[in-house]
């Protein structure tokens, strides 16, 4: 895989993918990604695109069936995705849904924010939107919904609140990419795709509805 | 007791002339260019100059009553290593200084730590209470031989008594000393009323409440043909009504203090109670106009108002809080900041504003002499162009609440002879000017 | 940003913030979970050195719905009210390892001492200091108004604000009038003379002594308290006086714009500065300020407590 501006892919090298090559910087037509305030002026970062998006598109299709099958149809699913992409990908789903099925499926999102357990090593974050359908999660089977698995944590300050709220009859978890390195006994039930990774590694996800375009990078600084 | 014999090389008068002073005994033996003149100690003046022996007009000693604050030996220490040969303390002690035995206790005291004269200052009124007056007579014969009355920390408000105490002192060659402030407009005021207190939210004290006093009480000297002298003058409006005063032949003298030449009321901001002071700080325009009257010879003098309090008046909340700063040690520093390197005054200004002037109007004879030959030698040496950092924790007086803490200044006094006798010495207080 | 002193210490964006973070707690207050684990092992200090049962009472609740562990201090029987210092009670707070001071003083300034004296270690919150400032009950009316008259965007834009009473002596209205101006809204103070304090020239409002004329083009009508005491410290005749020329009754209520809302921020002399109609009124949201209170200050904890570093940031 080869960082190309513009955001074309090339060519797909599986090889490349595990050692990515210096990606071209040339500031003037530095893609998204670059834009990252966070990172250090004048680092180069090694950048190799792992799911297009075409590639999410299936990826998220391939899910919304395998939710439709294992809960046996769409009559007592409840999708919440967690803000602020996986909010997205969770309506997206939904419609995937609504396309197959012919129904539309109680969706909603879940920030769990305020049940982090790491909260006082970052400066304050803001608060984004809880809303839970009407029809509420009591006996319900609950899909939590978000773009990256990583430690687990998220998913179990997302599983403290949902304990705030009432009792699901089960809980799941779809995830666009598992990168691994789980610091917590958690594990998705459905899977984009599982990129192996190193901890000096990001895992970088755009979605079109926020970052004009959709795709899955991982990135690394130069040492 | 060694008998004093020195000798100050190359220095310079305030004038500006190079001169060699020779001291013998308690008075001024000789000022001349000479270059072979010996003594038994010389002091090098190189660089410095020599001004009278500074007098202040207005120091809060706390004794008797509020030793833990200062004491008249403290305030001594205090005193010469800012430069001053007398200091005037002012009566608001516990008890009050308004019999012969409070004022003789307090000179003894000053004469007992032998380091610089202290006139004690005798209340107007008994108790301070403004309302009759305490025993002037006795006061001005005692062996204090007071001239100047106060009831400072408090105002005489009552129209009548200040009158009566203005014909009163007329016997004694006496002059009343007024703290400006009309009591009924300043109830519970905690710093200057203006744009910043409205912010704030700490109850305003007017400059009208200090100018309508001091209007009043002008007139009054006018009609009893008195003596009045306004301390701690803190507005333009105050500055204006004493030219006034003084265009009309009114025989008022006004003071003002360092702090209030340079620091302004929005130092409130922070809370910190070191800046709480009565009268208030006040605002730039008024600090211009206290400049410029003083420059001009309005405001006759420069009085410290030394006003030591402990560590817990104002380690707390401003309301709570003690009024008033320190202002011994850094008096000469803040006039030349504020006055000499701003070309406002000479040197000679500041000889005639802080040792002459304040002289003349205690009725000190000892003090404020000019330094001519058989003049006493009360004389302060001081490096102009040297700086110092003001750290609260080393100052001589035993209060800390300076306002000036960790700011730099300009000119250290070296030496400060008191009637011939090596007082202070680079730093050190030498008790009876003992080597 | 560690402590909460004064309006003056929000940027427009941290004052937003603010009110967008209430927004979502409300929401979550109002929803099936009440308690949240953000600030468990947190211990949060209510020195109260001044009476007051409502807002000490609405910190006490902000914070237990956030897990903090709450410890009361107030005036009566303490020691404070034995003399103990302002410095000896922060030392022991500090002791005793308060992560935040919530005070309330009746000396103006005592929450920026506290802050300033590095005397203890953890965030200051002001709950009101003297006559100085009352941020988060500013903050809360802002809140209130822009649940109501927002314009959609996320300030105050185009809303104006009159401040009816005894503006000298008011914390509240000197945290109002920042806050207010500070998020685009047009703020006039309607008071006596005497109530006006030397200085007011320079606020960002304007000033009337006509509460008639000011009522009918004003969307918040904003009643302060007005203490009895004021009367025979010669600021007004009488209270009949001051009720005829500055009290809001029906009358007057019914000259405002429609729409337009009532405020206070209690408690309230009926009769005197509000009528009882006013209070009671389908206008008055005076109770759902205090709602209002307990979101906006588990907001104002969330900020200076939840995140680690100093600076304000987001996702």
């Amino acid at each position: 895989m080869v960082c190309i501006h513009g955001g074309t892919v090339i060519g797909y090298d599986m090889a490349r993918m595990r050692n990515p090559q210096p990606a071209m910087r040339d500031a003037s037509i530095a893609p998204a990604s670059f834009n990252d305030p966070s990172r250090e002026v004048g680092k180069e970062i090694y950048m190799s695109v792992a799911l297009s998006a075409q590639d999410i598109s299936r990826a998220l299709t391939r899910i919304s069936h395998e939710i439709l099958e294992k809960n046996q149809g769409s009559s007592n699913i409840v999708l919440l995705g967690i803000p602020t992409r996986g909010a997205h990908l969770a309506a997206r789903i939904s419609g995937i849904i609504k396309d197959i099925e012919g129904v539309e499926v109680p969706t909603g999102t879940l920030d769990i924010t305020l049940f982090r357990d790491d909260l006082r090593m970052r400066p304050p974050r803001a608060i984004m939107p809880t809303k839970i359908p009407t029809s509420g999660i009591e006996d319900r089977d609950v899909v939590l919904i978000d773009d990256v698995l990583y430690s687990g944590r998220t998913i179990r300050s997302a599983l403290d609140a949902l304990g705030e709220i009432g009792r699901p009859r089960t809980v799941q978890l779809a995830a666009l990419v598992d990168r691994g390195h789980r610091e917590l006994p958690i594990k998705a039930d459905f899977v984009g795709k599982n990129l192996p990774t190193s901890k000096s590694q990001s895992v970088k996800v755009l979605l079109a509805e926020i970052d004009g375009r959709d795709e899955v990078s991982i990135e690394e600084e130069a040492q | 007791m060694s008998t004093n014999d020195f000798l100050i090389k190359n220095i310079s008068l305030p004038d500006g002339e190079i001169v060699n002073i020779g001291i013998k005994g308690d008075l001024i033996t000789s000022i001349s260019k000479e270059s072979e003149a010996k003594a038994a100690t010389t002091i090098d003046g190189t660089g410095c100059i020599a001004l009278p022996g500074l007098v202040d007009l207005h120091t809060h000693l706390r004794e008797p009553g509020r030793e833990d604050a200062e004491t008249v030996l403290s305030g001594s220490h205090a005193g010469v290593k800012g430069g001053f040969t007398a200091v005037s303390a002012m009566a608001n002690t516990s008890p009050v200084a308004d019999t012969a035995g409070v004022v003789e206790q307090v000179y003894r005291l000053g004469q007992e730590a032998g380091l610089l004269d202290v006139f004690p200052i005798g209340a107007v009124t008994q108790g301070l209470k403004g309302e009759s007056l305490s025993e002037i007579g006795a006061m001005a014969d005692s062996v204090a031989r007071v001239r100047v009355f106060s009831d400072d920390g408090n105002c005489v408000s009552d129209p009548l008594v200040m009158r009566r105490a203005l014909e009163y002192i007329k016997k004694f060659d006496g002059v009343i000393a007024q703290h400006a402030q009309d009591p009924r407009m300043t109830v519970g005021s905690q710093m200057n009323e203006g744009e910043i207190s409205a912010r704030l939210g700490l109850k305003g004290w007017p400059a009208v409440a200090e100018e309508a006093i001091i209007a009043r009480d002008v007139l009054l000297a006018d009609h009893v043909q008195s003596r009045l002298h306004i301390c701690h003058l803190t507005t333009a409006g105050g500055v204006e009504i004493i030219r006034w005063a003084k265009a009309r032949g009114i025989n008022v003298t006004a003071e003002v203090t360092p702090h209030h030449l340079l620091l302004t009321d929005d130092l409130a901001s922070s809370y910190d109670p070191v800046y709480k002071v009565n009268p208030p700080l006040r605002t730039e325009s008024d600090v211009m106009a206290l400049r410029e009257a003083l420059a001009d010879g309005t405001i006759d003098i420069v009085a410290t108002d030394h006003a030591p309090h402990p560590t817990e008046a104002k380690e707390c909340e401003w309301q709570e809080a003690a009024f008033g700063m320190l202002g011994l040690e850094t008096a000469l520093s803040i006039v030349q900041k504020t006055m000499v390197e701003t070309q406002l005054m000479s040197w000679s200004d500041v000889a005639e504003r802080m040792s002459h002037a304040p002289a003349r109007i205690g009725r000190y004879e000892q003090q404020g002499q000019p330094l001519v030959e058989g003049s006493l030698a009360n004389i302060v040496v001081i490096n102009p162009t040297q700086k110092w950092t003001v750290d609260r924790d080393l100052v001589l007086s035993k209060s800390s609440n300076t306002p000036y803490h960790g700011q730099q200044l300009p000119g250290v006094i070296t030496h400060t002879l008191f009637k011939g006798k090596h007082v202070f010495n680079n730093g050190v207080v030498l008790p009876n000017g003992a080597k | 940003m560690r402590h909460l002193l004064s309006i003056s210490d929000l940027s427009k964006v941290e004052a937003i913030s603010i009110l967008d973070t209430a927004s979502e707690l409300a929401r979550v207050s109002d929803g099936a979970v009440k308690k949240l684990p953000t600030l468990r092992g947190r211990t949060i200090v209510n020195l109260f050195a001044e009476d007051s049962t409502r807002t000490r009472i609405s910190f006490e609740a902000a914070a237990k719905r956030l897990s903090a562990d709450v410890i009361n201090f107030s005036a009566k029987g303490s020691s404070l009210s034995k003399g103990e210092s302002l410095k000896d009670t922060a030392m022991t707070l500090q002791a005793m390892g308060a992560d935040a001071v919530v005070i309330r003083h009746s000396a103006s300034g005592a929450a920026q001492r506290l802050a300033d004296n590095q005397w203890m270690s953890g965030s200051v919150v002001n709950a009101g200091d003297g006559t100085h400032e009352h941020p988060s009950q500013a903050l809360l009316d802002a809140f209130t108004i822009r649940k109501h008259l927002g314009k959609g965007g996320s300030d105050l834009s185009g809303l104006s604000v009159a401040i009816v009473g005894d503006v000298l002596h008011s914390r509240v209205a000197r945290s109002n009038v920042l806050l207010l101006s500070l998020l685009g809204a047009k703020v006039v103070l309607v008071a006596p003379p005497t109530l006006l304090p030397i200085g007011i020239e320079n606020w960002p409002a304007t000033v009337s002594y006509d509460f008639d004329a000011v009522v009918p083009h004003v969307d918040v009508v904003m009643m302060l308290r007005v203490q009895q005491e004021r009367m025979t410290d010669l600021f007004f005749p009488s209270a009949r006086e001051y009720s005829r020329y500055y009290g809001l009754n029906a009358e007057r209520m019914s000259a405002m714009k429609q729409g337009a809302i009532v405020m206070h921020p209690g408690p309230m002399n009926r009769g005197l500065e509000i009528s009882a109609e006013v209070a009671d009124s389908a206008r008055s949201v005076i109770t759902e300020q205090v709602t209002n209170g307990v979101s906006v200050r588990m907001a104002i904890l969330y900020v200076l407590l939840a995140g680690g570093a100093l600076e304000a940031g987001s996702n």
